[in-house]
C-alpha cells in the first residue's frame, strides 16, 4: 500500500464525513422543529435527512477503512469499535469509535424502524447531540497537524456554526401539539 | 326463592325496606347465590340484557367473546361512573352491593376467570360490603380510581389498572381480546352485572316480563333539572320520557294535583294497566340533591314548564318536550330518532332556561375533561365550545359550528368528542329558534341566567392517576 | 372446477389519533386520500380510516414510512 494516499484519504474522508454529519443533524433539527417553506415540504427536509446521513456513514466507513489499511498509525479494525485501546492518539481516537458506535446503533435502528419501539428509537436517536460533537473533538485531537491548514480550521467552524444556528432555532420554536400534550402531562414540552 | 313481582328489581330492598341490604339480609331476600357455570352465557344471552353502561352492548355477546378467549379472563365491573350527572351506579353501589357483587362472581365462573375487579371512586362506602362476603369462588379486589370523565371509560379503565393512568387507549385491540395484563377483560357496568345476579337467579323469561323485546328488563334513571323528585329511579325499558320524567301535560303546581295524577301518565311495569294504588306506599323519600335521594318512585312532574330533557349524559342529547313526550326509551327508539340512549339520565331544563348558554356550559365541561391525546379532541371541543359560546351571547358562529361539527367526530381513539359533538348538533336541532335569534344578534335572557344544570368545573391540569 | 382469481380487497389505511401529533408528511404524500383539518390532523375517508385503492398503495406505504411517529398503518384485511 502507497503510504501517504492511505493516510490522506483517510484524513480527507474523515473531514468529509465530518461535514456530511453536520449536514444530517442540520436536517435532522430541522425535522424535530417542524421546518417547512414554499420549496421544502416535510417529506423533503426528512429526504435529505436519511439521504444525508446514509451517505455520512459511507463515508466513514471509508474513512476507518483507509485509516485501519494504512500501516503508519497502526490503528487495528478493533480500535474503530472499541474506545481508548489504540497506539496512535488512544483516547482522541477513542472519541471517534464512541462516536462510531452511537452512528451505527442510530442508522440501525432507524433502518428497522417500524419494528422498533418509537421511545427506544427516539432514546437512540436523541445520542446524535452527543455524537456529532465527540466527531468533531475526534477530529481536532487527531489531527492537530491538519489544524495549522486555514481551510480545514475554516471548515471545522463552519460545521460547529451551522448546528449552534440550527439549535438556536430549534429551541425557540413550539408547536400547539406538543404544548399541549406536555402541558397534560404536567411537563415542560420539548 | 319466590321471584319478585312487578315493581322494581334491582332496588326492590330499598324500596321495601329503606334499609341498605347487608349480605343477610341479601340472602334472605334474593337468596345464595345460584351454582351456575357456562350455561350462564346462554342464560343471559336468551334474556337479551343490554349492557347498562350506556353502549346498550348486548350482554351475552360480551360474556361469549370474552370466554372464547385463549387466556384466563378477567372481570372488571365499572362501577365509577364519570358522568357528574348520574348517580345510578352510586346509589345501586350503595342500596344493593350484593347484588352487584353476584354478578361479579357468576360472570367471572362463566367465563372461567380467577380474578373480578371493582371499579370505583375514592371513598365509596362499598368496602365494608365487601368485607362482608365469604365463600365467594373468586377472588374480589376492590380498586379505587380518579373520578374523571373519560376514566370510566372501558379502555381506560383498563389502562388505569395496567399502567395507573385512567387514560383511553388506541383500540383495537379492545378489552375483551386483550385487557388487564394482556388477558381477555370483561368490563361491564354494576347495573348491568346486578341485573345478571338477578337473571342467573329467576330465568331468562323471568327477566323478559318487564321491558320491551328488544330492549327487556329495568333501567335505572337519574332524573334531575326541575324534576320536582330528581334521584335515581328504577323503570322498566320502553316507559316514555313523559311517563319517566313524571312529566304531566300541564303545568305542576300544588302537591295536591300531583296528588291527583290521572294514571295513564303513571308507569305501568307489566305493559298492561296503571299501576295498584297499593305501589304507591313505598312513595316516601325523595330529597334535595340528586345524590341524596334514592328510590323507586315515580316522580309526579316537574316544577314548571319544560322544553327539552337532556337524556344520556353530557354527552347525549336534547330531546324536545312536548314533541317527544311519547318516545319510549329503549336504544333503539332513541337511535331512530337520532339521537342515543347512553346513560340512565333525564334533565328537565325548563322553558325560561336557554338551551343554548346551558349547552355552553356542558360543552366547556366535556372540553376541560379530553385526555388531552387527540388532536381532534384537543383542539375541536375548545373550539366548538368557544363556537357555542358565541352564539349564546348573539355572535353569527352556526355555519363554522356545522363544520366543525361533521369534521371532529369519530377522529379521536374513544367516544368522548362524539358525545360532545352529538350534545352540541343536539341543541342546534332542539333550540333552533334560539340559534335563529342568537345568531342574528338577539340573544335571549336566559343566557344571562344562573345555570339550571348544575355543572362542575373540569378536572384540567388534575391528571388521571 | 374452475379456479376464480378474487380481485384483492383493497388495503386500510388507519391513523392511531393518540400517536398522530399533526407532522403532516402524510398529506404532503398521498393528497388524494389525506386531508388536513384545520389544526393540523388528517382526515381520511372515514375518519381516521380510508381505503386505499390499487394504483395508489405504493404511495401509501411512503406516507406510512414517512410519520415520525409511526401513526399511519397500513393494513390488509385477511383474504378468504
Amino acid at each position: 500500500m502507497n503510504q501517504p494516499i492511505m493516510w490522506y484519504a483517510s484524513r480527507a474522508t474523515g473531514l468529509i464525513a465530518l461535514v456530511l454529519f453536520t449536514t444530517s443533524v442540520v436536517f435532522g433539527v430541522l425535522e424535530s422543529g417542524r421546518f417547512s417553506g414554499a420549496r421544502w415540504p416535510r417529506f423533503a427536509i426528512a429526504a435529505v435527512h436519511r439521504n444525508v446521513s446514509l451517505l455520512s456513514v459511507a463515508f466513514l466507513a471509508v474513512h476507518i477503512g483507509t485509516s485501519i489499511i494504512d500501516p503508519f498509525a497502526g490503528i487495528g479494525w478493533l480500535d474503530a469499535i472499541v474506545p481508548f485501546g489504540s497506539i496512535y492518539h488512544p483516547f482522541w481516537l477513542g472519541l471517534g469509535a464512541v462516536a462510531t458506535d452511537l452512528t451505527v446503533a442510530i442508522v440501525v435502528t432507524s433502518l428497522l424502524r417500524p419494528k422498533v419501539r418509537l421511545r427506544l428509537w427516539k432514546a437512540v436517536h436523541w445520542t446524535s447531540y452527543a455524537c456529532w460533537p465527540l466527531a468533531v473533538i475526534h477530529g481536532i485531537g487527531t489531527g492537530p497537524a491538519d489544524f495549522q491548514l486555514g481551510w480545514v480550521v475554516a471548515v471545522n467552524i463552519a460545521c460547529v456554526v451551522a448546528v449552534v444556528i440550527a439549535l438556536g432555532w430549534r429551541v425557540g420554536v413550539s408547536h400547539p401539539d406538543t404544548e399541549a400534550r406536555a402541558r397534560a402531562s404536567g411537563r415542560r414540552p420539548v | 326463592m319466590t321471584r319478585p313481582a312487578s315493581g322494581p328489581r334491582l332496588l326492590a330492598g330499598w324500596a321495601e325496606t329503606r334499609q341498605v341490604a347487608d349480605s343477610a339480609a341479601h340472602v334472605d331476600r334474593y337468596g345464595p347465590l345460584p351454582v351456575l357455570g357456562a350455561e350462564l352465557i346462554g342464560m343471559v344471552r336468551a334474556a337479551g340484557l343490554l349492557g347498562r353502561g350506556g353502549a346498550w352492548f348486548p350482554t351475552g355477546a360480551k360474556l361469549a367473546a370474552v370466554a372464547a378467549g385463549r387466556r384466563t379472563p378477567v372481570v372488571v365491573a365499572n362501577g365509577a361512573e364519570g358522568e357528574p350527572a348520574s348517580d345510578k351506579d352510586k346509589a345501586l353501589l350503595t342500596v344493593a352491593p350484593h347484588l352487584v357483587v353476584d354478578g361479579m362472581v357468576l360472570a367471572a365462573v362463566a367465563i372461567g376467570a380467577d380474578e373480578a375487579i371493582l371499579c370505583v371512586h375514592r371513598g365509596s362506602a362499598v368496602r365494608a360490603a365487601i368485607a362482608q362476603r365469604h365463600g365467594d369462588p373468586v377472588a374480589i379486589r376492590l380498586v379505587e380510581m380518579p373520578a374523571r370523565f373519560v376514566a370510566s371509560e372501558e379502555s381506560a379503565l383498563v389502562n388505569f389498572l395496567n399502567t395507573g393512568e385512567a387514560r383511553p387507549t388506541e383500540t383495537p385491540p379492545r378489552p375483551y381480546e386483550r385487557g388487564v395484563r394482556g388477558r381477555p377483560t370483561l368490563v361491564d357496568n354494576v347495573e348491568t352485572l346486578a341485573n345478571v345476579a338477578l337473571i342467573g337467579r329467576y330465568g331468562a323469561d323471568w327477566f323478559r316480563t318487564a321491558g320491551t323485546p328488544e330492549a327487556p328488563g329495568t333501567m335505572l334513571v337519574t332524573v334531575g333539572g326541575v324534576a320536582v323528585r330528581p334521584g335515581v329511579r328504577e323503570i322498566p325499558l320502553g316507559t316514555t320520557l313523559s311517563a319517566a320524567l313524571g312529566y304531566q301535560r300541564q303545568v305542576v303546581h300544588s302537591p295536591a294535583v300531583m296528588a291527583g295524577a290521572p294514571p295513564q301518565d303513571r308507569i305501568d311495569w307489566n305493559s298492561g294497566g296503571p299501576r295498584e294504588p297499593a305501589d304507591e306506599r313505598s312513595n316516601s323519600g325523595g330529597g334535595n340533591g340528586a345524590a341524596d335521594s334514592v328510590g323507586a318512585v315515580f316522580g309526579h312532574g316537574v316544577t314548571e314548564p319544560v322544553s327539552a330533557v337532556l337524556v344520556g349524559g353530557f354527552g347525549g342529547n336534547w330531546l324536545p318536550l312536548p314533541a317527544a313526550a311519547d318516545l319510549p326509551l329503549t336504544p333503539g327508539a332513541l337511535a331512530a330518532a337520532g339521537g342515543a340512549l347512553g346513560v340512565g339520565m333525564l334533565l328537565a331544563l325548563p322553558a325560561r332556561a336557554c338551551g343554548l348558554a346551558e349547552t355552553a356550559r356542558i360543552l366547556r365541561y366535556l372540553a376541560g375533561e379530553s385526555a388531552m391525546q387527540c388532536g381532534p379532541c384537543m383542539f375541536g371541543l375548545a373550539a366548538i365550545v368557544d363556537d357555542v359560546e358565541g352564539l349564546t351571547y348573539g355572535r353569527p358562529t352556526v355555519e363554522r359550528l356545522r363544520y366543525r361539527l361533521g369534521m371532529v367526530g369519530g377522529r379521536g381513539a374513544c367516544a368522548h368528542p362524539d358525545g360532545a359533538v352529538r350534545l352540541a348538533a343536539s341543541a342546534l336541532t332542539v333550540f333552533a329558534d334560539d340559534v335563529r335569534a342568537h345568531a342574528s344578534g338577539r340573544p335571549c335572557a336566559g343566557a344571562r341566567m344562573a345555570p339550571v344544570i348544575r355543572v362542575p368545573a373540569s378536572g384540567m391540569g388534575l391528571g388521571w392517576r | 372446477m374452475a379456479l376464480t382469481r378474487q380481485p384483492a380487497p383493497e388495503p386500510l389505511l388507519r391513523v392511531n389519533p393518540i400517536a398522530c401529533h399533526a407532522h403532516g408528511l402524510c398529506a404532503e404524500l398521498l393528497p388524494e386520500l389525506i386531508d388536513l383539518d384545520e389544526w393540523g390532523y388528517p382526515i381520511l375517508a372515514d375518519g381516521v380510516r380510508g381505503a386505499v385503492p390499487a394504483p395508489l398503495v405504493d404511495q401509501a406505504r411512503a406516507a406510512v414510512s414517512a410519520c415520525p411517529t409511526l401513526a399511519l398503518r397500513l393494513q390488509y384485511p385477511k383474504r378468504i
